[in-house]
């Protein structure tokens, strides 16, 4: 028997052992801005789930980094509240008892150099009591005005410097710069001190698992792969709706609105995985690439006054509930022109989807809370039944249910039962969301453990980013020079201006 | 919604199916697999359960087939089949057919099933307990791509282990092997952090848990290296010990929840290592349905080739004593629940033979039960591995041998190590 080398082969390893669950190498989470809503309802309970699935490696550590004068006493206390409240899976103690052991406070300012020298010490110190092996995640949790200051206060006290058997990786996320001049500048300023491959931008869309169900619902199946092209797709809806408004969140909103907010990243992405082409395989390369030729062919319309409408919602009634307009609301410019609402009219230029427009749409203060994405065919060429036996036959659809009942919906004609001959529409419906979803991981679960492992699939990369701004940029100027946004009462579906884009190409929005 | 069917037929079964989820008002449902689960009455509480449970993550139709022990010979010449029929809230994210077989209908049960199974949907049949010596071709286990067992439930785990090695057909997978899964993720990361060769492995648990032989032969499978098999009072397994060229490592779980991992050279750190209900067992058995190679490849390194080290002189000793009382209480048991069937063949079985045998096997398995209580399941159970039907009859003898046969045997086992 020849000896083995464990790193490079571990016997315990085995690709056909689909049991053993990927767990993340010797590592700990830095979180800036610890104290933030985000960090508490989402970070913290997705490191307890992780740790609970025993996806975590023993000596997991968990530093926090925030201005708060916390002890490790405390630090750990405010976790275990955060996790009690917000963790999907049970609290058990014995997994808080592993995850405890490793939690640090690290109190300071962001430009209080004293504290990065302690988070250094801090990070030497789990390196020797937890065996994290010198390997670390910066998640910066923070407003973007103060993401050059961390991340130059990183490189200053050396904590971005990897050696040969160690990673340091950064973690960020939205929003990536407000238009492309100021992403270009952000990913200048992180590149500066992280290696590309070693920043990782969150968009939890894609770390939702109907948004990865994309990919295998149109690549694993031959059913969908041959029509989803321009000879049967008449043309596909891309929808984010919210029913609230924009809460505390005055002074993050106004002045970047709907349109940056959302489109540049959530819909741009879900439009990618939609309209690429298949990847040669599931490396994050392979994904990327494809990624990146169909955002770089994505065309945008000639006339951005006819087929681009913003809004802003007015004052209405949302689901029984009275609710302010945007103008009214705290804190906000009686002369705002931020949108709230955004709608707009995309083509790709490639051979698959030439002349088949994408419209993509998102706004707070609508209906109800929904994401999908709906790819509408056209009617079938001829029909052998009379006018008034189709007359109620929409045309065909498959509609991707991101959230929040995740699913798929087949919606086509059928005969209404009785002696005549009548068609109308049924929906056959992949009950997702119902069942599976229960146990399925929380995306920032999944996100996270991602980063540890290295493993960048699901994660925008700065060309992606970068090309997405270069489609959103033209129409933001745009929408500066020329008029007002156009007012919608909330709880409706956007404004009629919307409604009106479409019914100019002779089609109509669907209601989620 | 429940509806209950007595004396019916499958056809009217499915009928029921669609009328109790035309009520409810959801005619389409996502179910993804048919699982059934093949037990006795006393387990079918606990089984159904734990399959609701794992229904939350794998919406499926859970068959519960129950066999019914008929007790005059009245009785089993006729056959009946009730049936229990949950949809809704009553049964989890699917639907449940609870089907109790009398008589001769118990010897036909996947004439019941076949027409109750989804179409075109994977078949995963379970047996809790008193799974057949070779699944794959048992009636019932034919018609399932995947055949879940769990060998500690058995009499005799460990030749139970051999006798599954043995009738291993692609599919097959044990309730044992999944309880592990969490020490073995834990012990290959644990190699993952070390540049270090393996030299020999122990492996430490409780007596009779077969889980512990699954994991000290899935690690000589896949190190190629000795490895010993010693015994503690448990809970579980307790700790696995690795020798290798870099210094020892050690995973220790003394109280069944919060391990410890020592490596040389590194700081110990805590680590959960919970032991799991069985819904959540059940549910990670459900999320893959192929065949588990890994599984038949530590399993086919056989129980007989553990142990080919020296066993420390101490605590063969040790074990030796702790079987000898174990075995003695188990006697007493045994001997306790022929008197009790002695005393009231009456009460159960109208005073003909096969009535007797009955009874005395359902007392001798209440005696399990009372020894389970207190930590030793397994010595005082009869010999007999098969059928519920085939334990009934033997058991009156089976209780009876137990006194001498049983006894032994723990002493021998310890003996021979």
């Amino acid at each position: 028997m020849s000896p083995f080398t464990v790193t490079e082969a571990n016997p315990l390893r085995d690709a056909a052992d689909r049991r053993l669950p990927r767990i993340a190498g010797p590592s700990g989470l830095v979180i800036f801005g610890v104290t933030g809503d985000l960090s508490r309802k989402k970070l913290m309970p997705a490191v307890y789930d992780l740790a609970n699935r025993g996806l975590l490696p023993p000596g997991f550590s968990l530093v926090g980094f925030a201005r708060r004068e916390w002890a490790h006493e405390d630090f750990a206390q405010e976790v275990h509240d955060a996790v009690k409240e917000h963790a999907r899976t049970p609290f058990r103690e014995e997994v808080w008892q592993q995850l405890i052991q490793g939690m640090r406070f690290v109190q300071g300012t962001f430009d209080d150099d004293d504290a990065f020298e302690r988070l250094r010490g801090t990070i030497e110190e789990l390196d020797k009591a937890q065996g994290t092996g010198g390997n670390f995640a910066f998640y910066l949790s923070v407003p973007p005005s103060s993401f050059p200051v961390v991340i130059q206060q990183l490189k200053k006290h050396g904590l971005a410097d990897q050696t040969s058997s160690s990673w340091r990786r950064a973690v960020i996320e939205k929003p990536f710069g407000h238009n492309l001049e100021s992403a270009e500048e952000l990913n200048k300023v992180v590149h500066e001190v992280f290696a590309p491959d070693q920043v990782f931008r969150i968009d939890h869309y894609l770390g939702k698992e109907t948004v990865q169900n994309i990919l295998a619902l149109r690549f694993a199946n031959t059913m969908f792969e041959p029509i989803w092209n321009r000879s049967f797709v008449d043309h596909v809806q891309i929808t984010m709706a919210e029913d609230i408004g924009i809460g505390g969140r005055a002074g993050y909103y106004d002045g970047i609105g709907a349109a940056r907010d959302v489109i540049q990243n959530h819909l741009l992405q879900l439009m990618a995985l939609t309209a690429m082409e298949e990847p040669a395989s599931f490396d994050a390369d392979a994904l990327a690439a494809e990624k990146t030729k169909v955002l770089g062919a994505v065309r945008l319309p000639k006339d951005l006054g006819r087929d681009t409408v913003f809004g802003q919602y007015a004052a209405g009634w949302q689901g029984g509930e009275k609710a302010v307009g945007y103008l009214q609301e705290e804190g906000i410019d009686a002369n705002s022109k931020t949108d709230t609402y955004a709608a707009i009219r995309l083509g790709i230029d490639n051979r698959r989807w030439a002349g088949v427009p994408f419209y993509l749409r998102t706004g707070k203060r609508l209906g109800r809370r929904v994401t999908e994405i709906a790819v509408v065919f056209q009617r079938a060429p001829h029909s052998p039944f009379d006018h008034t036996a189709t007359e109620e036959l929409g045309k065909n659809a498959i509609v991707i249910r991101v959230q929040p009942d995740e699913g798929v919906t087949v919606r086509f004609g059928s005969k209404v039962p009785g002696t005549s001959m009548e068609i109308r529409d049924v929906s056959m419906d992949f009950a997702y969301g119902e069942s599976f979803t229960e146990s399925s991981p929380e995306a920032y679960e999944r996100l996270i453990l991602d980063v540890l492992l290295g493993d960048s699939n699901l994660f925008p990369r700065t060309e992606e980013v970068e090309l997405s701004w270069k489609i959103l940029d033209p129409i933001e100027e745009y929408w500066d020079q020329h008029g007002r946004p156009a007012q919608y009462p909330a709880g409706t579906w956007g404004p009629v201006e919307a409604d009106e884009m479409l019914e100019r190409d002779g089609r109509s929005w669907r209601r989620p | 919604m429940k509806i209950d069917l007595t004396d019916t037929t499958s056809s009217k079964i499915n009928k029921a199916l669609v009328q109790g989820r035309r009520a409810i008002g959801t005619p389409a449902v996502g179910m993804v697999l048919t699982l059934v689960i093949v037990t006795d009455e006393e387990n079918a509480y606990d089984a159904l359960k734990a399959a609701n449970d794992a229904s939350h993550e794998h919406p499926s139709r859970t068959l519960v087939v129950i066999k019914r022990v008929s007790r005059s010979p009245r009785d089993r010449t006729q056959s009946r089949l009730d049936a229990e029929v949950r949809v809704g809230a009553d049964a989890g994210s699917g639907e449940t057919v609870v089907l109790r077989l009398y008589g001769e209908v118990s010897e036909h049960a996947q004439s019941v099933v076949l027409p109750l199974l989804l179409p075109d949907a994977p078949v995963v049949v379970w047996w809790p307990v008193n799974a057949p010596l070779d699944p794959a071709n048992d009636p019932l286990g034919a018609l399932a791509q995947r055949r879940v067992t769990d060998t500690y439930a058995s009499e005799q785990p460990v030749r139970e282990l051999s006798a599954r090695a043995d009738t291993y057909t692609p599919g097959d997978t044990d309730l044992s092997w999944t309880r592990i899964t969490p020490w073995r993720s834990m012990l290959a990361a644990a190699l993952d952090q070390v540049v270090c060769e393996v030299k020999a492995v122990e492996v430490e648990g409780e007596e009779f848990n077969p889980s512990c032989e699954l994991l000290a032969m899935w690690l000589a499978d896949r190190l190629d290296v000795p490895v010993k098999r010693s015994l503690s009072s448990g809970p579980g397994l307790t700790a696995v010990r690795m020798d290798t060229d870099c210094g020892p490592i050690t995973l220790d779980r003394a109280d069944g929840s919060l391990a410890t991992l020592s490596i040389q050279g590194q700081p110990d750190r805590g680590v959960a290592l919970k032991r799991r209900e069985t819904a959540e067992l059940i549910a990670e058995e459900l999320r893959r349905l192929d065949p588990d190679d890994t599984y038949a490849s530590a399993l086919r390194f056989g129980v007989e080739r553990l142990n080919s080290g020296l066993v420390s002189a101490v605590r063969g000793a040790e074990a030796a004593e702790a079987a000898v009382a174990k075995a003695v209480q188990a006697v007493a048991l045994a001997e306790a629940a022929v008197a009790r069937a002695e005393e009231s063949p009456a009460d159960q079985g109208e005073g003909s033979a096969a009535g007797e045998a009955d009874a005395g096997g359902a007392d001798a398995r209440g005696a399990d039960a009372g020894g389970a209580g207190e930590g030793s399941p397994a010595p005082a159970k009869g010999a007999a591995v098969g059928t519920p039907a085939e334990i009934a009859a033997k058991a009156a003898a089976a209780s009876a041998s137990a006194k001498e046969t049983k006894a032994q045997e723990p002493v021998t086992k310890a003996a021979a190590k």
